[in-house]
């Protein structure tokens, strides 16, 4: 029995020949100059400075302590939604803050007359469509149009700034200084865009980096996880239990993927033929419900809209947001039903469900605004041809629109609020005091993670494409996920069990991410569209004097300096984009060779550790063979 | 916190009894703690009763100065659980049982289980003869990534 006194007495000589060691190290400082001398103890206290400030920032970080209490109690993969709900409420603040000081200040400060500032009101050029009367506070107002305007948005709330048609400002003067309001509105959306752009691609490449690292090695995974799985550093009894349950389940996906890996190879072709054939079929179907939900969407639309006129009932105002919630509610459970019809494997499952249901719920976003503008765009008589809207029924349309969006956000909040009293807790209420078989059977509901983070970037995706319309919606977006964190929390303690499959974090923030990134890319697009190609409304807005939102770009450039409009349009030309393009394409070319490269010499590293292990496999064979002759 | 008062003064002869050894936070949630006061206790009664030396031997094996090969060689021993000197599939089949929990549905069932051991024995039993003795452990455990990580124990 190896007794650890022989190990101790040569860690002891280690430790002498360490102290030995240092020793020399110090006596060769002394013999450093001062000026190196100076150089190392600045460092080490700049470091020190740094480190001390590091701590004091991440006292201020929002919910530090219920996000750390909550990845004690129910693991990493639920901890990961949390941290993605707060990253949302910051992303949401700073857009707000962006909108609000160089959009909703200006307008303000100059409609108020605060610092003695002014604006310009250019009147417009065709005066038939400018025609704007909201009906505002007019006449007699009944005492429940108030919880009426305020849930969709219309009546006193229209010609608040929280809407597009409040900022009917060309130019506002703040003393001597000329501010130009609509070149700001459209740059400070492209700004919102570009700034969420960038800190979604900053957050994702950590994840990405750390997807490389933790890639699963397929030397040796069942001996690592079976005689190195256990983490004897476990004190507490729950983690003890989460972290069973979390290697049960690790070693039953594995073995399963090599069942099925062995199925898959085994099967002949008329098998394969039948699951191709079945595939097909199935995802005809999955067409088919996706065009049943969008046909739905538009009729809904087309429906709402065309009863807009009559602002009585809530019912009819709300009737997209109830499609919209129902078809996303339904669609993801036919889906799941599909999917294990057609035989992949379990994490390919996954998979390809989220990324269904990911572009159901942003494809129907897509959908009710091309309904929308197919509404406001559709003219009939001369005149309204050349106003190129509908300027009767929408003589404001961005407003309406604003109005849509604001409206879905609304109603995704108190679809949240109301599943969580009137669904959780009465389920959990009747399985606590009830103990009749088919109730305890159901059980508690599990905290589905990638159905709760496919809700809040669907709400995230609807706040990106509303705030053009509407500045003052980040604002309402941060509240809301301010208050649903708290409403998640509160459900996951006391009415949610933790999931039998717990995933693993750092692939599932990847995820996250990448599906954000599709949201946000999602809402270029109609942004896109309706800034450069549908005719802004001429009786409101900053863009009144212009043909299209994005024309007041060209219009600035032509008020620059010579030389400077030569140089912009110079870059705008295809002498500057083609060999810009070009150098783009080989500095790409470049990165995925290298990317190549490296790749390749992973495999023969690979390879090298292969020949290895087969190299002492021979040599001890042998060592045997010897020892039994000898 | 485990001697009571006045067994203080000589706290060197003293045996304490396996039931007060397991009440320590790093063993209770330990699903070999068992077998970790079997493989260090030196009581001849059988017992598992540990004394003040049993104690820091467990402790020093566990620690992080302790080598790869001294952790490797207890790890072998713990994971033994019919002390005979070699892991045969029953010892294997034990050592999933207490990776997965111990109530009845944790476990995995048997064909999962059968196809769990052939893939270990086919990844670490190099003279294939259907079971671990030392020294092929000792060689899978060292090129397993996680084992020195997760085979400490920090008071």
């Amino acid at each position: 029995i190896l007794k650890p006194t022989d190990d101790s007495l040569s860690q002891l000589v280690k430790e002498l020949y360490f102290l030995f060691l240092r020793e020399f190290q110090q006596a060769d400082i002394k013999y450093l100059s001062g000026w190196n001398q100076w150089k190392r103890s600045s460092r080490k206290s700049w470091k020190k400075v740094f480190d001390e400030a590091k701590e004091v920032l991440s006292y201020l970080e929002l919910w530090r302590h219920d996000i750390h209490s909550i990845e004690g109690k129910f693991g990493t993969g639920i901890q990961s939604y949390f941290s993605f709900l707060r990253f949302l409420v910051l992303l949401n603040f700073v857009i707000f803050t962006l909108m609000f000081s160089f959009v909703t200040l200006p307008s303000i400060i100059s409609k108020y007359g605060i610092f003695n500032s002014s604006f310009d009101e250019i009147p417009a050029k065709k005066p038939h469509c400018t025609v704007y009367t909201p009906s505002g506070n007019k006449g007699l107002i009944y005492f429940y149009t108030y919880p009426k305007d305020l849930l969709s948005g219309t009546g006193f709330l229209e010609m608040t700034s929280l809407f597009y048609g409040y900022y009917t400002i060309d130019a506002a003067w703040i003393s001597i200084f000329r501010y130009n309001l609509p070149l700001a509105y459209l740059l400070t959306t492209f700004a919102y865009l570009a700034l969420s752009l960038l800190w979604i691609i900053k957050r994702s490449v950590e994840g990405f980096k750390q997807n490389l690292v933790h890639d699963e090695d397929q030397f040796q995974s069942y001996c690592n996880k079976v005689f190195a799985g256990w983490d004897f550093c476990i004190t507490d009894l729950n983690a003890a239990r989460l972290k069973h349950r979390s290697l049960q389940y690790e070693l039953k996906t594995d073995l399963e993927e090599e069942r099925l890996k062995q199925k898959i190879a085994d099967r002949t072709m008329k098998d394969k033929l039948r699951i191709y054939s079945l595939r097909i079929f199935l995802n005809i179907i999955v067409l088919a419900v996706l065009s049943g939900c969008f046909y739905s969407i538009y009729r809904a639309t087309v429906f709402s809209q065309g009863n807009i006129s009559n602002v009585t009932n809530l019912l009819v105002q709300y009737l997209p947001s109830i499609v919209i919630t129902l078809a996303n509610f339904i669609a993801p459970q036919i889906f799941s039903v599909l999917i294990r019809l057609e035989d992949y494997s379990p994490a390919f499952e996954i998979r390809l469900t989220l990324m269904r249901c990911v572009f159901v719920r942003l494809a129907n976003i897509g959908v009710l605004l091309f309904s929308l503008w197919s509404q406001i765009s559709y003219c009939a008589t001369e005149k309204c041809k050349a106003c190129g809207y509908n300027y009767e029924l929408y003589p404001c349309w961005e407003s309406q629109v604003g109005q849509e969006m604001y409206k879905l956000l609304i109603f995704d909040f108190i679809i949240i609020v109301a599943v969580t009293l009137f669904v959780d807790f009465p389920r959990k209420l009747l399985v606590t005091y009830c103990s009749c078989k088919p109730v305890q059977w159901c059980g508690l509901q599990e905290f589905g993670i990638s159905d709760n983070v496919l809700e809040i970037i669907y709400g995230q995706t609807i706040c990106w494409i509303g705030t053009f319309y509407s500045p003052l919606l980040p604002a309402i977006a941060t509240m809301k996920y301010f208050i649903v964190f708290y409403i998640k929390k509160i459900s996951l303690i006391h009415t949610r069990k933790p999931s039998a499959r717990p995933i693993r974090a750092s692939s599932s923030n990847f995820f996250f991410l990448v599906v954000l990134l599709i949201g946000l890319v999602l809402a270029f697009i109609p942004l896109g569209i309706s800034i450069a190609h549908i005719p802004s409304s001429k009786a409101c807005g900053p863009f009144r004097n212009f043909n299209t939102s994005w024309a007041v770009v060209p219009h600035t450039i032509l008020g620059f300096p010579t030389g400077l409009q030569k140089v912009l349009y110079g870059i705008a030309s295809e002498a500057f984009a083609v060999p810009f393009f070009m150098v783009i394409c080989l500095v790409m070319f470049y990165f995925i060779a290298l990317a190549g490269a490296h790749k390749r010499v992973v495999e023969q590293l690979r390879e090298q550790l292969v020949m290895e292990s087969r190299d002492k496999l021979f040599l001890i064979r042998k060592i045997t063979e010897a020892q039994k002759h000898t | 916190e485990l001697l009571p008062e006045e067994e203080k003064e000589n706290a060197r002869s003293v045996r304490i009894p396996k039931s007060r050894i397991l009440t320590l936070p790093e063993l209770r949630a330990n699903p070999f703690q068992h077998r970790i006061c079997r493989v260090f206790s030196t009581s001849e009664d059988g017992d598992d009763s540990m004394s003040f030396e049993d104690f820091l031997d467990m402790l020093s094996v566990f620690s992080d100065s302790a080598t790869s090969e001294i952790k490797s060689h207890y790890a072998f021993r713990i994971f033994d659980f019919d002390d005979d000197g070699t892991l045969d599939k029953k010892d294997l089949e034990n050592l999933v049982n207490c990776l997965t929990g111990q109530s009845e549905e944790s476990r995995l069932n048997s064909a999962e289980m059968e196809q769990l051991i052939q893939n270990i024995l086919e990844e670490s039993d190099i003279d294939k003869d259907g079971t671990i003795n030392l020294s092929e452990f000792q060689h899978v455990i060292s090129r397993s990534p996680d084992f020195a990580s997760s085979f400490k124990i920090v008071l």
